[in-house]
């Protein structure tokens, strides 16, 4: 449907794309792009894409999977970091932080639909299983803010820990976890009442959290404390610690953020921030099996489609590692642009 | 002897929603003996009447949002004195409400108030005094330190100009006691990189600079000779701001100018601090300064030990704040802990120019075999403190 819809356009007579500047207030321009580099794809199936987000760039690259290149330089508000596909990946969500808004994107045209209620400086979010509800945590009010995406009204605000970031839901939708970078703590949200029911401390900066293995563990990542805690999600207890050490990098510098598990869930890649490394973690051991040299300062990452390549977004160097799954080999750096943040996959 | 002056005041208790589970109190005092400020040359940078309490409110309102999910009630009291005033007194006066202080302070009231009986079972914490003796032969067990001392802000300053090869300096230190011993820290701490102070002069211009530093600086600084890097001592921020540009020589300025070693600065954002920066703005309608943050951090540093300990005992917290398990995560990009030796707030310590961060110490390549933190100021071995044996 995509290519139909692109080829349309550039039948209709729009403008040739030039190598130069990519507009960025003209779509027409855009489409022409992106058009050019799906018909350039040698692959006959339409190539999945990694979106990044550039927090000081207040744009996104949008990456060929296959190829590796930018196809596409989109301007969102300012400070974008989380961002989010909707099920059908019709619709992106993009946490643009100073702009204290989440913005509603056509991942086709690029184009800015509208915006969404999110209450102020909102970092991470996550989108409910029922593909309405958007769970936003704003970090400069200690809250957590529904946001009815139909309806695009507020429908609750959840007090949270000071600077809330992490954002999680489970499987089946019940429970939804927001992470509290200065109150240490995971905030369990029983999504049918919206009443907090459980806070469990973690190591200090909590960053980033996760269900996993259907929803049976929580994971959350300890930025200054330098751990994954593994929570056992019935009895929200403490199940396990995960913690790092690469030779040569002092333990002060190994601060795991993001983190991803293959689909078998029994490997996790967790990037450890200004070590400039992924660790490899078996997520029935919780034992760190290899470490990855990645960028400088690595955010966050994003699989393919089939899970064969993984995409990091490295800060302070302001590029993307591609990063082969079976091998754990690093292939291939990307630049885009300046501190790369949140990263989402498209296909 | 007049009436000591005394100022109650209670800042905030709001506690709120408190879940149904047992509360801990945990009430915490805030003690100010009020100085007499020299004059300085420039009205630039008026010197807040909030410096340092406001960040211990900022601190404040982080520790009650986290204490409202586990039952802890914080509450902070202030306890101004003035210029003058009975110390102990007041001193007394803050251990009477509770056994857990901050205290701006002159390095001496401090010694004498750690050394009160009724603060022999309690956890004070220095907030605002840089003064090495402290850390060193002077330090007391019940008496914890945020702000960095100046010999850790002079190491930070050299291990930038020894990564730079600036190894020549120069030294221009005003005549203020306060002068006088960052003049000597960065001496100590010239010697411990193997830079050479070259040349050296003293302040003791009474002019105005404002109308004729173009005139009296380039004349003043030629007889220094040759040199990398001018380091400037002056901790008032009386003269330094008009050296830069003048100087006889083309030569970069540092020390109380130019590019500052400090705890913290408006430059300061990496590392999640925009938000702290936005939040304390929020509060406080100005930039967060050094001493702001020392407060923030010993504030934070009890909070975060009431978390983990669930206690609000003094000698519980003591004990977990000089422990190995305790860390706070402090904005500059690494676990903020206290050093077992003498109490100092271990920090990554930015050197900062008026518009951004330059760097920041410790800097890459300057290692240590436990803490690379530890590369600044008093490590175990140089500290002759023997309380916290």
């Amino acid at each position: 449907m995509n290519r139909f819809l692109l080829f349309r356009n550039i039948l209709g007579g729009r403008r040739p794309a030039t190598a130069g500047r990519r507009g960025a207030d003209s779509p027409p321009l855009r489409l022409a792009i992106s058009a050019l580099a799906l018909c350039l794809a040698t692959s006959p199936l339409a190539a999945g894409e990694i979106w990044v987000s550039n927090e000081k760039d207040n744009t996104l690259s949008v990456i060929d999977a296959d190829r590796f290149e930018v196809t596409r330089t989109i301007p969102t508000g300012e400070r974008p970091r989380g961002i989010t596909f909707s099920r059908d990946f019709s619709r992106l969500y993009i946490c643009a932080s100073d702009s204290d808004t989440v913005q509603v994107m056509d991942p086709e045209t690029g184009e800015i639909l509208h915006d969404l209620p999110s209450g102020e400086d909102p970092e991470q979010f996550v989108l409910h299983p029922d593909n309405r509800h958007l769970y936003i945590a704003n970090e400069n009010d200690a809250v957590t803010t529904v946001v009815d995406v139909e309806t695009r009204k507020v429908v609750d605000q959840i007090d949270v820990g000071i600077e809330p970031e992490g954002m999680a839901v489970s499987p089946d939708g019940a429970i939804v976890v927001t992470t509290s970078e200065t109150t240490n703590m995971a905030h369990w949200i029983d999504t049918e009442t919206r009443k907090i029911v459980g806070n469990t401390l973690v190591d200090a900066r909590p960053r980033h959290a996760e269900f996993v293995k259907n929803g049976s563990e929580l994971w959350v990542s300890s930025e200054i404390g330098g751990t994954i805690t593994v929570f056992d999600v019935p009895t929200q207890a403490e199940k396990a610690k995960i913690r790092f050490e690469v030779k040569g990098i002092h333990p002060d510098r190994i601060q795991p953020v993001g983190f991803e598990l293959t689909d078998d869930e029994k490997t996790a890649f967790v990037a450890l921030g200004p070590a400039n490394h992924v660790a490899v973690v078996n997520a029935e051991t919780y034992e760190v099996e290899d470490y990855i040299l990645v960028g400088r300062r690595v955010w966050h990452m994003a699989f393919n489609g089939d899970k064969s390549r993984l995409f990091t977004t490295n800060g302070v160097s302001g590029d993307v590692t591609v990063i082969d799954v079976a091998s754990r080999e690093p292939i291939r750096t990307v630049k885009v642009g300046r501190f790369p943040w949140g990263a989402a996959y498209r296909p | 002897m007049r009436a000591p002056a005394l100022f109650l005041a209670a800042i905030a208790a709001l506690v709120s929603a408190a879940p149904a589970r047992a509360d801990l109190a945990v009430p915490m005092a805030y003690l100010r003996l009020l100085q007499d400020r020299p004059p300085v040359l420039s009205n630039l940078d008026p010197h807040p009447d909030d410096l340092g309490l406001a960040g211990a409110e900022l601190a404040l309102a982080d520790n009650v949002t986290t204490g409202r999910f586990l039952g802890h009630d914080y509450a902070l009291r202030l306890i101004d004195l003035a210029p003058g005033g009975d110390a102990l007194a007041a001193a007394r006066a803050a251990l009477a409400q509770t056994r857990l202080v901050m205290i701006e302070a002159p390095a001496a009231d401090l010694i004498a108030i750690a050394d009160l009986p009724e603060a022999q079972s309690a956890l004070l914490f220095d907030v605002a005094s840089p003064d090495t003796a402290l850390r060193d032969g002077d330090c007391r067990a019940n008496l914890l330190h945020t702000l960095p001392s100046r010999a850790m802000r002079a190491d930070a300053l050299m291990q930038f100009a020894h990564a730079r090869r600036w190894d020549r300096l120069a030294l221009i230190s005003g005549s203020h006691p306060e002068d006088q011993a960052f003049a000597e820290a960065l001496r100590s701490s010239a010697a411990k990189f193997g830079l050479k102070i070259r040349a050296e002069a003293t302040w003791a211009f009474d002019a105005d600079m404002r109308r004729n530093a173009s005139e009296e600086v380039p004349v003043f600084t030629q007889k220094l000779g040759d040199y990398d890097l001018l380091l400037v001592a002056d901790e008032l921020g009386d003269f330094a701001r008009y050296i830069p540009y003048n100087t006889w020589r083309p030569r970069p300025v540092a020390g109380s100018e130019g590019l500052v070693p400090t705890a913290w600065a408006a430059p300061v954002e990496q590392w999640g601090a925009a938000q702290l920066q936005g939040r304390f703005h929020d509060l406080a309608q100005r930039d967060m300064q050094a001493e702001d943050y020392a407060a923030w951090a010993a504030v934070r540093a009890l909070g975060e030990a009431v978390t983990r300990t669930a206690s609000a005992d003094p000698a519980t917290l003591r004990a977990f704040l000089l422990s190995p398990e305790f860390e706070l995560a402090g904005f500059k990009g690494r676990a903020l802990s206290f050093r077992p030796w003498n109490g100092q707030l271990r920090q990554p310590i930015p050197l900062v120019t008026r518009g951004a961060l330059a760097d920041q110490a410790p800097l890459p390549g300057y290692l240590h075999q436990s803490n690379e933190l530890d590369t600044l100021g008093l490590d175990a071995p140089e500290s002759r403190c023997e309380a916290f044996r």
